[in-house]
């Protein structure tokens, strides 16, 4: 199903409130049952050529681009996309704006350097890869489930506080704790295996792990907001208390959120650590938790393709903004960052994707009323 | 369960562990013991002045101030520079404290105001703030580290029974922060304004209802508040010194410290940066590479059996 198409049914009721017009555009989602299922039909009349294009794009890019934009920015990004897709999925689909996400993916990459191989050899266990992955993403789930259950029994804004804490805390345990988390050092050369005869570290071979994964996060995250439980979550967001009286357990669909979101930034970590080669406190430290944060909120929280958008705008910056400064300057990246940040917040609180919408809404009104004139709900922090 | 027979449960089980503690610590070295008291106090005092402004903020304006933090190093700095010049301790915290609350009263004006009850946006905008003030610190100040050079009076070292000596600065933090502690007690409960301050913790909307200028109650809290953040970040850095990333540690105590005191309460403040302060030090002397996990472990108590905080309210 289009992206269009999706945001359509799940804001029908919420526009309908910001804008009369889109009442009469919205409120016929096309027929769309909201119950998920296989119907393959209807999954394949879903495809359309845009879907055709991006993917081509997708898979033929590292046949274009040098290996330093294969590995660097592309498979970066996508590593780093895939972990701010689960605060999008968290932020935009359960109102729980989390910045504990990249603790669960560094949970993730500290497991995979604790059980398989690193420099640290007194305390890497030299399991394959295949072990120590798994392990990575089955803890890392688990922690992410215990962050969930300890975070919502708070709402909204104290989620925040209360993640950030969690996250800090965890990286002065790992700065502190020399026997597990090998202190400040941490973990070096904790190299993406070779398997099947690839070495998973090279430009392209990553690039297209990255895309799978990332892309199997994708589908998941869409189709799990189609399927009961993400309706349900959406309902918990906009009005947990009507979802209680109607039977629906809040906290049990907020944790399970917490879990999904954890399994998707446990992918995310593993991928991380095989991209970095390492993992530090610093892999985990506070810069790397409201980074996230900024891909997010750069991207959009309103749809789950704006955390790779996010990621592609941060990753590009990271790696361009000291031309664009000048040599004088090429240390004040974090200003500019936090800069870009700051007025998108100030302007545009939905991110590119709501500039996108406000432009494609503008030229559809040009077109015609009716045709695409609906406006994100704003939903804010309650 | 009894309700009462479950409450005296619970403190048993937090009393007894604590007390067993307490006798085998006195037993085992009771210097090591004390010295650890009195530096857990002593930190928990400079945490309630940084944290007391933090929770004063949020409990009025629902703020997450997630640049306080930044507030406390610029605060700091900017005292030190003035320090420097002036050759004055005390003018330095002056100056600490007025330039933070400049800055937070700018703030408040310049951009809060204009974005009445979006709070999860002004948490994200304070998110921002904090990344580029800690930029452009690193930037005009380097990674040095700065210390501060008080009066000679307060620096010296105080004889104390049991543990001979203990720094007589330590000692003069905690007693600026009993004072700062009852003199806001005074401002928000004896003077007009800090009526108004409680009555907007308690009903924001009613308070503007009633005639009252909320803008105004808004802007003399945020400058109090960012003001208390940069007096801490002046006396904290003399007690132990001033360098980049600094504005994290003291963002995460002030957060732990509300989180377990409870949000907006100013006494929540300092039953929280007592336990916090505590919590830390002990860990420090008794379980080095573990002691950040006893401060979590108490966060983790007080959201799992009341989520509001110790004092704070139910929402």
């Amino acid at each position: 199903m289009s992206a269009a198409h999706w945001r359509r049914a799940m804001n029908a009721g919420a526009a309908a409130v910001a804008n009369p017009v889109a009442h009469v555009a919205g409120a016929t989602p096309a027929g769309h049952p909201v119950s998920g299922g296989w119907g393959i039909r209807r999954r394949i009349a879903a495809i359309r050529p845009r879907h055709l294009i991006g993917l081509a794009a997708l898979l033929l890019y590292p046949w274009i681009a040098t290996p330093f934009f294969t590995f660097q920015i592309g498979g970066q990004s996508l590593a780093l996309g895939l972990i701010a897709l689960s605060l999008t999925f968290l932020a935009g689909s359960g109102g729980m704006v989390s910045l504990a996400q990249m603790t669960v993916a560094g949970i993730a990459a500290y497991v995979v350097a604790i059980f398989g191989f690193s420099a640290a050899d007194h305390i890497s266990l030299g399991w394959p890869w295949w072990l120590a992955a798994s392990m990575a993403v089955v803890i890392a789930t688990i922690a992410a489930t215990f962050i969930g259950w300890l975070s919502v029994r708070t709402e909204g804004i104290y989620t925040i506080m209360i993640t950030l804490a969690i996250g800090v805390a965890f990286q002065y345990l790992c700065v502190q704790n020399y026997s597990l988390f090998n202190g400040f050092q941490g973990f070096q050369k904790v190299e993406a295996p070779v398997a099947f005869g690839v070495n998973w570290h090279d430009a392209t071979p990553f690039y297209y792990l990255a895309l799978f994964c990332a892309l199997g996060g994708y589908w998941l995250v869409q189709y799990v907001l189609r399927a009961p439980f993400g309706l349900a979550l959406q309902g918990v967001r906009d009005n947990p208390r009507r979802m209680n009286s109607l039977g629906f357990d809040v906290v049990a669909h907020r944790v399970a959120a917490y879990t999904l979101a954890g399994f998707l930034a446990a992918v995310g970590g593993v991928l991380l650590v095989w991209y970095d080669g390492l993992v530090t406190p610093g892999t985990v430290g506070t810069g790397a938790l409201i980074k996230i944060l900024i891909i997010a909120v750069l991207g959009g929280m309103r749809h789950p393709l704006g955390a790779f958008i996010g990621a592609v705008i941060y990753v590009l910056l990271q790696n361009f903004a000291i031309d664009l400064l000048g040599n004088d300057y090429r240390e004040r990246f974090n200003t500019v960052i936090g800069g870009v940040f700051l007025v998108i917040v100030l302007f545009s609180p939905d991110g590119m994707l709501g500039w996108w919408v406000q432009l494609r809404t503008r030229f559809a009104a040009r077109r015609g009323p009716g045709a695409e004139t609906r406006r994100l709900p704003q939903q804010q922090g309650r | 369960m009894n309700p009462t027979f479950r409450r005296w449960l619970l403190r048993a089980v937090i009393a007894i562990p604590v007390a067993v503690f307490v006798v085998w610590a006195c037993a085992d070295d009771a210097k090591l013991f004390l010295r650890t008291l009195l530096n857990g106090v002593t930190l928990a005092s400079l945490y309630f002045v940084v944290a007391s402004g933090f929770t004063l903020v949020f409990g009025l304006m629902r703020n997450v101030n997630l640049a306080h933090g930044s507030l406390f190093l610029l605060g700091a700095y900017i005292g030190w520079v003035v320090g420097d010049v002036t050759g004055s301790w005390l003018v330095a915290v002056v100056a600490g404290f007025l330039v933070s609350a400049l800055a937070g009263l700018l703030l408040q004006v310049a951009v809060f105001r204009h974005m009445p009850g979006q709070d999860l946006r002004q948490t994200m905008f304070t998110i921002g703030l904090s990344i580029v003030i800690a930029d452009l610190l690193l930037w005009g100040f380097g990674g040095e580290i700065y210390q501060f050079d008080p009066p000679g009076i307060i620096f010296g070292r105080t004889p104390m029974p049991f543990i001979k000596a203990y720094p007589t600065y330590r000692l003069v933090m905690l007693a600026t922060a009993i004072v700062i502690g009852v003199l806001l007690w005074w401002f928000l409960n004896r003077t007009r304004v800090g009526m108004m301050i409680r009555a907007g913790v308690d009903d924001r909307a009613m308070l503007a209802a009633a005639g009252t200028n909320v803008q105004m109650v808004f802007a003399i809290t945020f400058a109090i508040g960012a003001g208390l953040a940069g007096f801490g970040g002046v006396v904290g850095g003399t007690a132990l010194s001033i360098a980049p990333g600094e504005d994290t540690r003291y963002l995460l105590a002030s957060l732990e410290v509300v989180i377990v005191g409870g949000m907006g309460s100013i006494p929540g403040a300092a039953l929280g940066a007592l336990l916090i302060g505590l919590a830390e030090q002990f860990g420090l002397a008794y379980a080095p590479t573990y002691g950040v996990v006893f401060t979590f472990v108490i966060m983790v108590l007080v959201l799992a059996f009341r989520p509001q905080g110790l004092m704070g309210k139910r929402g």
